[in-house]
């Protein structure tokens, strides 16, 4: 008789508080997004700065809701005709195909050599967790110092077994960084930043397997690499395809990492676009607000990335369904 | 003795020994490698925010610093508030919009798992899959509009601003849902056999036995205002009102190659990093078990 009860009021104002927030926050921004992305030359409001009573500049829209002179695909077709998009696209692609496989691949590898020893393991285990506690913008900060071009730690090292100094993220000795040092500082920051997670998600699973399998392998002599290919891996491939989508995810919104290396920009001084993402240029667009139709831009390439990670998920949950044993 | 070594010879043991303890130093030269990989970088931030900025200067580094000035954390702090920030407001300002941003998020995702956990209504699996959907959607979708929505609403540059759009939350409503349902059914209609209402019994029943889930949702939100950078770069831009992140590379970016300020940067970089570090290593167990049960990544 419970179970058939209604709740209708107690349940309305329990929810209250969530709905009305992500009615704000959540439900009218897909909405407004979606709008702006087809909008034809939308201004926001025309602008105009106050300065407050602290000096600091108040900004205030004239015009509440934006004008536009019409509706289509306008705003995609100009967005995937801006170079900056393009490079954009190109080195968000780039960073996640060198960087998921890899970071993957080695989280891996360190999970199973954490898991089978026993001295020291919670110890290494917390130490590798460091990365995960830690600011973005600090670390990436403190990646680029390790590979600044005097000063740093790297070009240091290089040096004091002979080598020349590497124009890593900005010049030295008449050489200026090139696209690669650049995305080697990049892929190894994400390699860092990324590890912890990984690791405990892959550690937990294999701590979570059953020892049988192992004690049966133990019987019959079976080789270390037999056992990792034919009981750990398909054991752990559902945490596997996890770890996968969720990596080629963040990586496919890789922002945050790249601004603290270059110092608030997206390359080193002499090319600062050299390794814009597909959210940088969203933000910059952003940024840009003010200026007509900039905003509608921002918004194409959100729902172009949107369309990149929906399409990365459904074709991995497809590949997962034939490769993940459950 | 090992299982295997029952079936051995003496010099097929000697060797199976031998093989298996190389191979052991091997493992832990390994996993030594890769704590020196993460280990580093920290290394690196405080020696570097110990080093003069003479030493700085030169091409070819020393792995130690040729001396300890600790006064550039000093530095690094009135190097800020020559630039209108003040360190101090920027840790408060942080823990506060933390602090509100957590309280705002258990208050309306404790009502609202509880709806769905508990309480019967119509459309109540339609709504909860349409908040579940929400989820894949990736959250510059949102940043582009709520930028907009704040600025009509005159709240860039305020606490409204950074607390509001994050004050609920689908993944943790979801994540307490599942606690609550684990909930025995007997308890609840015992409940209300005694005649105890239904935010009574969420009170004194539900919420008790979720403390576990609670805890993490308090400690992840938390720790997600300390390394939020993307919103409070872009609502935040008054001096005053900077969280940690943006305010550090705001008030610390270097500008140019030659910059003469990497110490007073790498001290700022410290400061930020240490607190976090220190609440780990003391809730390194919640930490860690919230982390890998929620499954949120990074």
């Amino acid at each position: 008789m419970l179970e058939y009860k209604n709740d209708k009021w107690k349940a309305l104002l329990a929810l209250a508080p969530t709905l009305l927030l992500m009615a704000v926050f959540t439900f009218y921004p897909i909405i407004n997004t979606v709008m702006l992305a087809f909008m034809r030359g939308y201004t926001f409001g025309v602008w105009y700065d106050t300065p407050a009573a602290d000096g600091w500049i108040q900004h205030f829209g004239e015009t509440i809701n934006g004008t536009y002179i019409g509706i289509g695909i306008g705003n995609f077709i100009t967005v995937f005709k801006d170079d900056t998009f393009k490079s954009a696209l190109l080195n968000t692609s780039i960073m996640v195909i060198v960087s998921v496989p890899l970071s993957v691949i080695i989280a891996l590898l360190i999970s199973v050599a954490l898991n089978s020893i026993k001295r020291f393991q919670a110890l290494l285990q917390t130490i590798y967790f460091l990365p995960y506690v830690t600011n973005t913008i600090a670390l990436g900060l403190v990646f680029s110092v390790l590979f600044s071009a005097r000063s740093g730690l790297i070009n240091s090292a290089l040096m004091a077994i002979g080598l020349d100094p590497v124009p890593w993220t900005s010049p030295i000795m008449g050489q200026n960084p090139t696209y690669l040092t650049c995305l080697f500082v990049l892929t190894i920051y994400t390699i860092w930043n990324g590890l912890a997670f990984k690791i405990l998600v892959f550690l937990s699973g294999m701590q979570s397997i059953d020892k049988q399998y192992y004690q049966a392998a133990q019987v019959d002599a079976t080789p270390r690499r037999r056992v990792f290919s034919k009981i750990t891996v398909p054991l752990l491939s559902p945490m596997i395809a996890y770890i996968t989508i969720t990596s080629f995810i963040g990586a496919f919104k890789a922002y945050s990492s790249v601004i603290a290396i270059f110092n608030g920009r997206f390359g080193p001084l002499t090319d600062p676009n050299l390794l814009i993402t597909l959210v940088g240029y969203t933000y910059q667009k952003l940024e840009n607000r003010s200026v007509q139709g900039e905003l509608s831009k921002a918004s194409a390439s959100a729902l172009i990335l949107f369309g990149i990670i929906m399409l990365i998920t459904l074709v991995q949950l497809q590949v997962s369904k034939k490769r993940v044993h459950y | 003795m090992h299982e295997t070594e029952l079936f051995m010879s003496e010099t097929e043991l000697k060797k199976y020994r031998v093989k298996k303890t190389l191979f052991t130093i091997l493992v832990y030269a390994f996993l030594i490698a890769v704590a020196l990989f993460i280990l580093i970088p920290f290394y690196w931030m405080v020696a570097t925010a110990l080093r003069s900025t003479n030493e700085l200067a030169e091409t070819r580094i020393s792995f130690f610093p040729k001396e300890w000035l600790w006064e550039n954390f000093m530095g690094a702090i009135v190097y800020a508030a020559d630039r209108g920030s003040n360190f101090l407001r920027i840790y408060l300002n942080t823990i506060l919009v933390g602090l509100l941003t957590t309280i705002g998020t258990l208050f309306t995702t404790v009502f609202a798992s509880f709806a769905f956990a508990r309480l019967n209504f119509k459309f109540k699996n339609g709504l909860f899959s349409l908040l579940l959907a929400t989820m894949m959607i990736p959250g510059e979708i949102f940043i582009i509009s709520n930028y907009t929505t704040v600025i009509q609403f005159g709240m860039i540059n305020t606490y409204w601003a950074l607390v509001l759009p994050f004050a609920t939350s689908v993944f943790y409503i979801f994540f307490l849902r599942q606690t609550f349902m684990q909930i025995p059914n007997e308890l609840y209609l015992a409940a209300k056999v005694d005649g105890t209402g239904d935010f009574k019994y969420l009170f004194r029943v539900m919420i008790p036995m979720a403390k576990s889930t609670i805890t993490t949702i308090t400690i992840l939100s938390m720790m997600g205002a300390w390394n939020a950078f993307i919103w409070p770069n872009l609502v935040a831009k008054k001096p005053t009102m900077y969280l940690v992140s943006n305010g550090l590379l705001t008030i610390f970016k270097a500008t140019d190659d030659t910059s003469t300020i990497i110490n007073f940067q790498m001290a700022a970089a410290t400061l930020v990093t240490v607190p976090l570090i220190i609440v780990f290593i003391i809730l390194r167990k919640y930490i860690m078990r919230g982390v890998s049960r929620s499954g949120i990544k990074g």
